[in-house]
C-alpha cells in the first residue's frame, strides 16, 4: 500500500457492509418487515431483501432495516411499517420488490410518503 | 448485502465452551433455510462477559444471545433470522425490558466500562484485515509516516501520559525515546504476549479480537524509534491468538503496511512471531529476549538496560500488548484524548481479566481511577452465594490483595502501590470468607518455586524457603517467631533478586500478612483456620444428636473413618455415627452426602 487513499477506498467499501452492526438508535430511520408466516407466503422475504439491497444501493447510512412477527392483519400482508424520527408511523400493505424500491426513494431518500400504498 | 449479522465468540473461553459447534450448527441452520445470502456469520473476539458463554449477537437487532447451546439454533434461526421473532427466553435476560431489547451497553457488565484496548474485540472479524480497516484500522501508521516526524511520535505518546500495562507502569513515551536517542545500525521492537500470571487473559484477548492493532502499534514504534523489525512474544499455550497474530502478519504484508517502503515513506517494518514454552520468568524483559535469541529464558542484570543494549545486543524497545493495543488511538485522538482519562498521573484506561468468586467473571476495561468496588459490585455483578467479599487478588503471583476495607480506593497505578498493592497486569482474582489468605500465598508461592528460573539464589533458595514456613504455618507446626522470620525473609529476596520475578515473589505474603496479620496468627496460636482451607488444622465431627444413623457418611468415606455408635439420639430410630479423628483424611466427601448437616467442620 503506497497511498492513504488506498486505505480510505477499503474503509469505506467494508464500512458500509458493516453499517447493520451499529446500534439501531432514535435517531434512525427505521423500516420494519412483517416476516410472520402469512408475510412469508405472500412474498415478504423478497420485499425485506430488496429493502436491504436497496438502502445499500443507495448509501443510506441512517436507515436500520429489521424484521417482526404478524400483527394480525394477514390479508394485508407484506406489510412494511416505516418510522421517520420525529414523524408518525406509516404502515404500508400488499408490499412488493418493486414497490420497496418506490418507497426507498420516495419516502426514505426523499421524505415523502408513497400514499398509494398506504391502507 | 447481508441483512443481517450474527457475531458469534471466538476467544478461548468460548472456543471451550463449544462456540466452533455453534458455528456449525448456524451454517448448517441457515443453508438449510436458504438464508446464506442474506445473513453472515462472523467469528470475532472476546465480547468479555465470559461467564455467559458461548456469546452470540445479532443484528440490526442487537439480540445477545447468552449461553447457546447447539440444539437451541434451529429454534433461533427459524424464528428470529426467518420470521423475525427473537427468541427472548435464550436472551441475557439483563437485555430482555418487557418486549423490547435493551442494547448490551446499557447491561450493568458493560456500562461503566469504557473500551479502548478492547474497542475492537467483539466488533470485528479479527481474521479480515478490511474490518479492522474499515474501523480506522492503520490510519494511526499512515498519519505517522505521512505527516509526523518520529519525533513527534514519541512527544504524543510521552504526552499522552501511557504506562506500561504490564504491571510496571513506566511512561512508554520515556521507554521510546531512550531506544530513539541510541544511534545503531539496527534496532528492534518487541511484543511482550508472555501473559503468565494464573487468572491473566487480557492480552490474550487482545491478540485473538484485534491483532492488527498490536501489528500497527508495533510499526508505529518502529518508526517512532527507529527499529525496522520487530518480534511478538507470545506463549505456545495461546494456539488461537498466535494463528490469528500470523495471518494478521501475512495480510498486512499482502496489503503492504508491513514490509518495503510502508505508504511510499521509505520506512521499512517487518515482524516475526516466537513462541514462548511457558516459563513464567520469560515474561521478564531480560530474560524473554534472552529466550528470542535462541537461549534458555534467564534474566540479565540491567544495565546495560534493553534500549541501550537489548534483542541481539542492540537497542530495543519492549512493550506489553496493552500498551501497544493503545497507541493506534493515541496517535487519532490525539495525546490530551487520552490524557482526558483516568487519574492525575494514571491516565487511560486499564483491561482487567475478573475472576475467583465473582459473578460476572470475564474482561472489563474501566478508567483508571475507578474503584474497586465498582468493578466488583457494579460490573462484577458481586459475590455470589451471599457470601461476603474478603480481599482481591491483583497482579497474580507479583501482586498484592486489596481487602475489603480499602474497597474504595480509587485504582491506579501509585494508589495501589500506596497501600502495598500492585496494578500488576490486570488479573483481579475476587475472595470471599470461605478464602484462607495463608492459604492464597501459599498458593502462589508453590507457583514461584515451579517458576523460578534458578540463576540468582535469593529467588531460588528464599522461595523454596518461604513455602516451606508457609506450610509449616498451615500446617498448624508454626510459631509466632516463624511469622516475624518470614517476614524478614521477604523483604530479604525482595532486595537481593536479580530480576523482577524474585523481587515481587514475596508480595503476595507481604500484603497478606500486612492486611491479614491475624490470620496468620491464628494459624500458629489457635491452630485454626477460619475460612475451613488448611486441612491440617481442621477436624471434622458428626453432631450426635443430629444424626440420623443413615449410613451415607460411612459409605463414601475413602478412609473407613466413619463407624456405628451404640448411641441414639432421642427421637431417632438407629445409632448414630462417629468419624474417628486419627483416619480421617479430611477429604470433605462425608460433609456433602449427609442430607441432614449433621456433620460439622471446624
Amino acid at each position: 500500500m503506497k497511498t492513504l487513499e488506498e486505505l480510505l477506498a477499503i474503509k469505506s467499501v467494508t464500512k458500509k457492509t458493516m453499517l447493520v452492526r451499529e446500534d439501531i438508535g432514535d435517531d434512525k430511520i427505521k423500516i420494519v418487515v412483517g416476516m410472520g408466516t402469512c408475510g412469508i407466503a405472500a412474498g415478504a422475504r423478497d420485499v425485506l431483501n430488496a429493502f436491504v439491497d436497496g438502502v445499500a444501493e443507495k448509501e443510506l447510512t441512517n436507515v436500520a432495516v429489521t424484521q417482526m412477527g404478524c400483527i394480525d392483519m394477514c390479508k394485508y400482508e407484506p406489510i412494511v411499517e416505516v418510522t421517520v424520527p420525529g414523524k408518525e408511523k406509516v404502515t404500508y400493505v400488499n408490499m412488493t420488490a418493486e414497490k420497496a424500491a418506490k418507497v426507498i426513494e420516495e419516502h426514505i431518500a426523499g421524505g415523502e410518503p408513497v400514499s398509494e400504498y398506504i391502507k | 448485502m447481508y441483512r443481517s449479522h450474527v457475531l458469534v465468540c471466538g476467544g478461548t473461553g468460548c472456543t471451550s465452551s463449544n462456540s466452533p459447534a455453534i458455528i456449525e450448527a448456524l451454517e448448517r441452520e441457515i443453508a438449510k433455510n436458504g438464508l446464506q445470502d442474506e445473513i453472515k456469520v462472523i467469528r470475532t473476539g472476546c465480547f468479555g462477559l465470559c461467564a455467559l458463554g458461548p456469546i452470540m449477537v445479532v443484528y440490526p437487532e442487537g439480540a445477545f444471545y447468552s449461553q447457546v447451546k447447539v440444539d437451541d439454533i434451529p429454534e433461533i434461526v427459524e424464528e428470529h433470522f426467518l420470521k423475525g421473532r427473537v427468541v427472548t427466553r435464550l436472551l441475557y435476560d439483563e437485555t430482555v425490558d418487557g418486549d423490547s431489547i435493551k442494547s448490551l451497553n446499557e447491561t450493568n457488565f458493560y456500562k461503566k466500562q469504557h473500551r479502548v484496548a478492547l474497542r475492537n474485540c467483539g466488533v470485528i472479524d479479527p481474521e479480515d484485515i478490511n474490518e479492522y480497516i474499515a474501523k480506522d484500522g492503520y490510519q494511526a501508521l499512515a498519519k505517522c509516516l505521512k505527516e509526523l516526524t518520529p519525533k513527534q511520535v514519541v512527544q504524543i505518546v510521552s504526552d499522552s501520559g501511557l504506562r506500561g500495562r504490564g504491571g510496571g507502569g513506566f511512561p512508554t513515551g520515556r521507554k521510546w525515546s531512550f531506544t530513539a536517542a541510541n544511534e545503531a545500525d539496527q534496532k528492534y521492537v518487541v511484543c511482550n504476549a508472555d501473559e503468565g500470571d494464573p487468572g491473566a487473559f487480557m492480552d490474550r484477548s487482545v491478540l485473538e479480537g484485534d491483532p492488527h492493532c498490536i501489528v500497527e502499534a508495533m510499526a508505529i514504534c518502529g518508526y517512532a524509534t527507529g527499529a525496522t523489525e520487530g518480534y511478538v512474544y507470545v506463549r505456545a499455550e495461546y494456539p488461537i491468538a498466535v494463528q490469528r497474530l500470523k495471518k494478521a502478519i501475512e495480510q498486512a504484508r499482502e496489503h503492504g503496511l508491513l514490509g518495503k517502503d510502508i505508504f511510499g515513506s521509505g520506512f521499512d517494518f517487518d515482524l516475526h512471531v516466537r513462541l514462548g514454552a511457558g516459563a513464567f520468568v520469560c515474561g521478564e524483559e531480560t530474560a524473554l529476549m534472552t529466550s528470542i535469541e535462541g537461549n534458555r529464558g534467564e534474566p540479565r542484570p540491567r544495565p546495560p538496560y534493553p534500549a541501550v543494549k537489548g534483542l541481539f545486543a542492540k537497542p530495543t524497545t519492549e512493550n506489553n500488548v496493552e500498551t501497544f493495543a493503545n497507541i493506534p488511538q493515541i496517535i487519532l485522538n490525539g495525546a490530551e484524548w487520552f490524557a482526558s482519562m483516568g487519574t492525575e498521573k494514571s491516565k487511560g484506561t486499564k483491561v482487567f481479566a475478573l475472576g475467583g468468586k465473582i459473578k460476572n467473571t470475564g474482561l472489563v476495561e474501566i478508567p483508571m481511577g475507578t474503584t474497586l468496588r465498582e468493578i466488583i459490585e457494579e460490573i462484577g455483578g458481586g459475590v455470589p452465594n451471599g457470601k461476603k467479599f474478603k480481599a482481591a487478588q491483583t497482579g497474580g503471583p507479583s501482586g498484592g490483595c486489596i481487602p475489603a476495607s480499602l474497597m474504595d480506593t480509587p485504582i491506579d497505578y501509585d494508589n495501589l502501590t500506596a497501600i502495598g498493592c500492585m496494578m500488576g497486569s490486570g488479573g483481579l482474582i475476587v475472595m470471599d470468607e470461605d478464602n484462607c489468605m495463608v492459604d492464597i500465598a501459599k498458593f502462589f508461592l508453590n507457583f514461584t518455586v515451579d517458576e523460578s528460573c534458578g540463576k540468582c539464589t535469593p529467588c531460588r533458595v528464599g522461595t523454596k524457603r518461604l513455602l516451606e514456613m508457609l506450610d509449616k504455618i498451615t500446617s498448624g507446626k508454626g510459631t509466632l517467631e516463624d511469622i516475624d522470620k518470614l517476614e524478614e525473609l521477604c523483604y530479604y529476596i525482595k532486595d537481593n533478586s536479580l530480576c523482577g520475578l524474585g523481587q515481587t515473589a514475596p508480595n503476595p505474603v507481604l500484603a497478606t500478612l500486612k492486611f491479614f496479620r491475624e490470620e496468620y496468627v491464628a494459624h500458629v496460636v489457635d491452630k485454626k483456620c477460619a475460612a475451613g482451607v488448611c486441612k491440617d488444622l481442621l477436624t471434622f465431627k458428626i453432631v450426635k444428636d443430629s444424626c440420623f444413623g443413615c449410613g451415607m457418611c460411612a459409605r463414601q468415606c475413602p478412609a473407613e473413618a466413619i463407624k456405628v455408635t451404640d448411641y441414639v439420639a432421642p427421637g431417632k430410630k438407629k445409632p448414630a455415627y462417629n468419624i474417628d479423628s486419627d483416619k480421617c483424611v479430611k477429604c470433605g466427601a462425608c460433609l456433602s452426602t449427609c442430607k441432614f448437616k449433621a456433620i460439622v467442620k471446624e
